[in-house]
């Protein structure tokens, strides 16, 4: 076999044949090709990842983990991470989207932490194509039917549509878990002389080196590779979790990872290299699916629902008795030894034998060629006098709520159980979504957002206004950040400008996570996110976690009363570029505004000091659409209308669809309006108008009864 | 009052019912697992929790209702016992026969989860003796397969012999189509045997039982059940 076709390149089989002293057999190259894909090695991405910033004083456990843990105080944590399922859920959208949740759900677990939350990042092509309406129905219904049989809530998430994900839908899945401090289990923990265990499905010939087949773009030749892609079985999941966590409870398991991209070679690889110990497998003894299945499929099998466990063998028998309990396939197959040699034996015969280092770690880095794109400040010619105010602004508005990537998500987010296991106080269709942890005061808040326009036009301020806009959610709710996990989602590293383009986003982001002491602690890189139609828009997801003290401190959205006061927060002078309302006349343009760290700090600091101190009754960050979609989703959640005047000299298209910077909407009782403006008092603050009646109206604008709006928002 | 908790492979709101039972009633809960031949001796109330028994790969709730566990549960309802399967639950009883009719996939071919306004139609029942006749409540649902069928002379008898207990309404109570979320015989949300001792009820009161959480209508719904049992001794 020729190391090309296990997709590795010259450099990197030089340097597998330098580090083993000889020639890897067929079994080694194809382990090898496998993990040392884009995929699992991060190759092309390890420097830039570098750039975030992931140490705070809340950060438990960093990247490089099954997932990042914040201290959420008095020795709870909170474990989280976002996963991308781009390829697979190009392919098989059902499935795809299904095994990206169990995927996720399964990183939280092998911490030992119990799933309570998740939260999904859908990007889907034209809305219109019967092409994304197939893909769209097939991936929220994997979502819904795996998480919703798996017990875990679907509470927040993002979905938004671009010609770019035509062929190329993206799929996040983001899930959370809760976990006292003192029971983490560890894939560094692992000693000589004990067992490596198999716990959950068999193994089959499915999924078989899906990770190398998301490393390279969509064509037709691949997506005939249905092999690739794994089924899911969410029965099996939850009865995986609830073993795991009876054999976690009980202390009996030293180690444990989730089987996932490069199954069992990638789990206890991983493992044996983390802990500094060695392994000998024995491949006969894993409990198989299908006949005749060759060493390397057994290695490379991305069958689901299997967790690698390392056990001291004097729990071997608890283990397997709790495995039996839930009715799961248990096998030992292997042991930890001392050195770093890894050894793969089947019926007797040594099928590979690699050092446990050299597989996971020492892939070879790329420097990709990175040029600044030639067309960048084309895009950002953009002249606000070419675009003429709305002709009627009433008609203007509908048709922004009626945008399929700003309406209500309500038919979307109604598939998923949102609301199992008796904790989401906030859920889906909210900014911030919030649950309570049972027994303390405290909530956890989360949100999950991008902005792949913004990100296209300057990579670099849509990387840090992507961050931005999660914290300042979290802020107007009543949650200091305390950390995120992201998802950079991009074409091919391989095109110089597309490779700026991420590593502009990667520092854009990371300026903003300093800026806001809010440390990446997770995440994942998905490339090669193309078609033979073209690349998609960079699309950096970022889900980000916040505390909220007490129940008294949390701030709603969408909860507005007659009389209340309405204040607009933030600068008079936002921009249409990229902007939503832009977008749905057809136009990506212009240059969004800069992140200015000190004004977005100064926000935060205010928008906290307003939730604890109760100085609102509703408050929402200025997102998409701009203060227009502001008021109108604030009206139609609160059911009642508002009259409103601008005595602003900025133009009114962009006062009121403008986007960027750290602004927020507050609907202020009047009781409290002193306390509110001195709360604001030095940061930009204007007074809207009243809340009251059945329209919404701006003065010299629209003015529109609130079931208006809702049935266009509602049904487009 | 004892209530015993049968947990099923899949089970998922075992957890939720236990915690809700217990925050509303203070009264001892306990969980058993589905391979059991027997219920705790002193068990007084039981329920069959929501979620997707055996992954609902046949049709939902019938491999549960052939767990071991299931004789004797059929055995204390036959005694008289309380009896309440919620979801799943619901579905676990028709599947045995211990309540009529059958659960169908939503009509929207869609699982569906929201908070739901319901009628309260009959309170002559251990489960909603506390609340007013044609009273609305608010318990969420979550669920793929809900829509109620049974043959049309069997639904006349339901109806006339009042075992329709819950309705899917709007919030004033109208139960009209627009206010039917699957596709049900009638709006049917609940229904009680003859003898009034086993409830199948498709919404979920543990998610209406705090005020943080839902709403605090299921907890009107538990104390029913707990004052009925300690006036009538069931």
């Amino acid at each position: 076999m020729e190391y090309t076709q296990a997709g590795l390149r010259e450099t990197e089989y030089e340097e597998i044949r330098r580090v083993l002293g000889r020639e890897p057999n067929e079994c080694e190259l194809r382990i090898m090709g496998v993990m040392w894909s884009e995929h699992c090695s991060y190759k092309s991405t390890k420097n830039l990842l570098k750039l975030f910033p992931n140490n705070g004083d809340r950060v438990v456990l960093g990247p490089g983990e099954n997932a990042g843990i914040i201290d959420l105080g008095d020795g709870l944590g909170a474990a989280f991470k976002a996963e991308s399922h781009n390829h697979p859920s190009a392919v098989a959208p059902y499935q795809g989207a299904a095994t990206g949740v169990g995927g996720i759900i399964r990183d939280i677990l092998a911490l030992g932490a119990r799933p309570v939350a998740s939260m999904d990042g859908l990007f889907f092509g034209e809305p219109s194509s019967s092409r994304t309406q197939s893909l769209a129905s097939g991936i929220v219904h994997g979502v819904g039917g795996y998480g919703n049989a798996v017990g875990v809530p679907t509470v927040g998430g993002k979905t938004a549509y671009d010609p770019s994900y035509n062929e190329n839908p993206l799929l996040n899945a983001f899930c959370i878990g809760l976990i006292p401090l003192d029971e983490i289990v560890s894939s560094r923990t692992a000693r000589p002389g004990q067992a490596v265990v198999l716990l959950g499905s068999k193994t089959g010939r499915d999924g078989i080196a899906g990770a190398a087949f998301a490393s390279v773009e969509l064509s037709e030749d691949n997506k005939a590779s249905r092999p690739s892609i794994q089924i899911g079985d969410p029965f099996g999941e939850k009865l995986l979790i609830e073993a795991c966590l009876e054999m976690n409870e009980k202390k009996l398991i030293v180690s444990m990872q989730d089987m996932g991209a490069a199954g069992i070679i990638s789990s206890s690889s991983e493992v044996a290299a983390k802990s500094g110990v060695g392994m000998i497998l024995h491949f006969d003894k894993i409990p198989l699916r299908a006949e005749n299945m060759e060493p390397w499929e057994i290695a490379l099998s991305e069958s689901q629902e299997r967790m690698l466990l390392i056990v001291d063998r004097s729990y071997l028998h608890e283990v397997m008795e709790v495995a039996e309990k839930w009715e799961l396939d248990c096998a030992e197959f292997g042991e930890t030894v001392e050195g770093d040699e890894y050894t793969i034996l089947f019926h007797g015969e040594r099928a590979a034998s690699l050092p446990a280092t050299l597989i996971g770690d020492r892939c070879p880095l790329i420097p990709w060629p990175s040029r600044r794109p030639a067309d960048l400040e084309k895009k950002w010619e953009f002249d606000v006098d070419d675009i003429p105010l709305p002709e009627d602004w009433n008609e203007t508005l509908l048709s922004l709520l009626a945008d399929p990537s700003l309406a209500s998500k309500k038919r979307i987010y109604e598939q998923y159980d949102s609301m199992v296991q008796l904790n989401t106080v906030i859920g889906p269709g909210h900014p911030v979504s919030m649950l309570r942890i049972k027994g303390r005061d405290s909530l956890i808040a989360m949100t999950l957002d991008a902005d792949p326009w913004k990100c296209s036009l300057d990579p670099f301020r849509g990387g840090a206004e992507t961050v931005a806009r999660t914290v300042r959610d979290l802020a107007v709710a009543g949650a200091r950040a305390a950390g995120l996990t992201d998802c950079l989602n991009f074409p091919s590293p391989e095109v110089p400008e597309q490779y700026w383009v991420l590593e502009e986003c990667v520092k854009g982001m990371a300026e903003a996570c300093g800026a806001f002491d809010c440390p990446v602690v997770s995440g994942n890189v998905s490339l090669y996110n193309e078609s033979p139609d073209g690349a998609i828009l960079p699309t950096p997801v970022v889900g980000t976690v916040g505390i909220i003290p007490s129940i008294d401190a949390a701030l709603s959205a969408g909860t507005w009363e007659e009389g209340d006061v309405l204040f607009l927060v933030g600068p008079c002078n936002p921009s249409l570029a990229g902007s939503r309302y832009l977008l749905s006349q057809g136009k990506l343009a212009g240059r969004p505004l800069p992140f200015y760290p000190e004004a977005e700090k100064d926000f935060v600091e205010r928008a906290l000091k307003t939730a604890s101190a109760k100085a609102a009754h509703s408050g929402r960050a200025l997102s998409g659409g701009g203060l227009a979609a502001a008021l109108a989703k604030e009206s139609m959640e609160s059911g009642i209308g508002a009259s409103i005047s601008l005595s602003i000299p900025t133009r009114k298209d962009i006062l009121l669809f403008g986007e960027g910077c750290a602004r927020a909407l507050y609907a202020v009782p009047m009781s409290r309006v002193p306390l509110f403006k001195v709360l604001w008092n030095g940061y930009p603050c204007i007074q809207l108008g009243r809340v009251g009646g059945e329209r919404l109206s701006v003065e010299g604008a629209f003015s529109l009864t609130v079931s208006e709006l809702l049935s266009k928002w509602r049904n487009g | 009052m004892n209530t015993a908790v049968i947990v099923f492979p899949g089970s998922n709101c075992d957890q939720d019912v236990m915690h809700a039972v217990a925050g509303s009633l203070g009264t001892k809960v306990r969980a058993v697992w589905h391979k059991e031949t027997t219920l705790p001796e002193d068990t007084d109330f039981v329920i069959l929790p929501g979620g997707f028994s055996f992954g609902d790969y046949l049709r939902c709730g019938a491999m549960a209702a052939r767990s071991p566990i299931m004789k004797a549960v059929a055995e204390h309802g036959r005694r008289g016992g309380l009896l309440l399967g919620i979801c799943n639950g619901f579905q676990i009883l028709t599947e045995s026969r211990l309540l009529p009719g059958a659960l169908l996939p939503n009509r929207t071919l869609n699982f569906v989860c929201r908070p739901c306004f319901l009628r309260v139609e009959s309170v002559s029942t251990p489960f909603s003796s506390l609340f007013s006749k044609g009273q609305v409540v608010q318990f969420p649902i979550a669920h793929g397969d809900g829509l109620y069928t049974l043959p049309e002379e069997e639904l006349k008898a339901l109806e006339d012999r009042g075992g329709v207990v819950f309705r899917y309404s709007d919030s004033d109570g109208l139960t009209g189509d627009d206010a039917n979320p699957n596709g049900s015989a009638n709006n049917i949300a609940g229904i009680v045997n003859e003898r009034g001792n086993i409830l199948g009820l498709m919404p979920h009161p543990e998610r209406a039982s705090e005020a943080l959480t839902g709403g605090e209508d299921g907890r009107v719904f538990w104390q029913s059940i707990l004052e009925s049992f300690t006036k009538g001794g069931r």
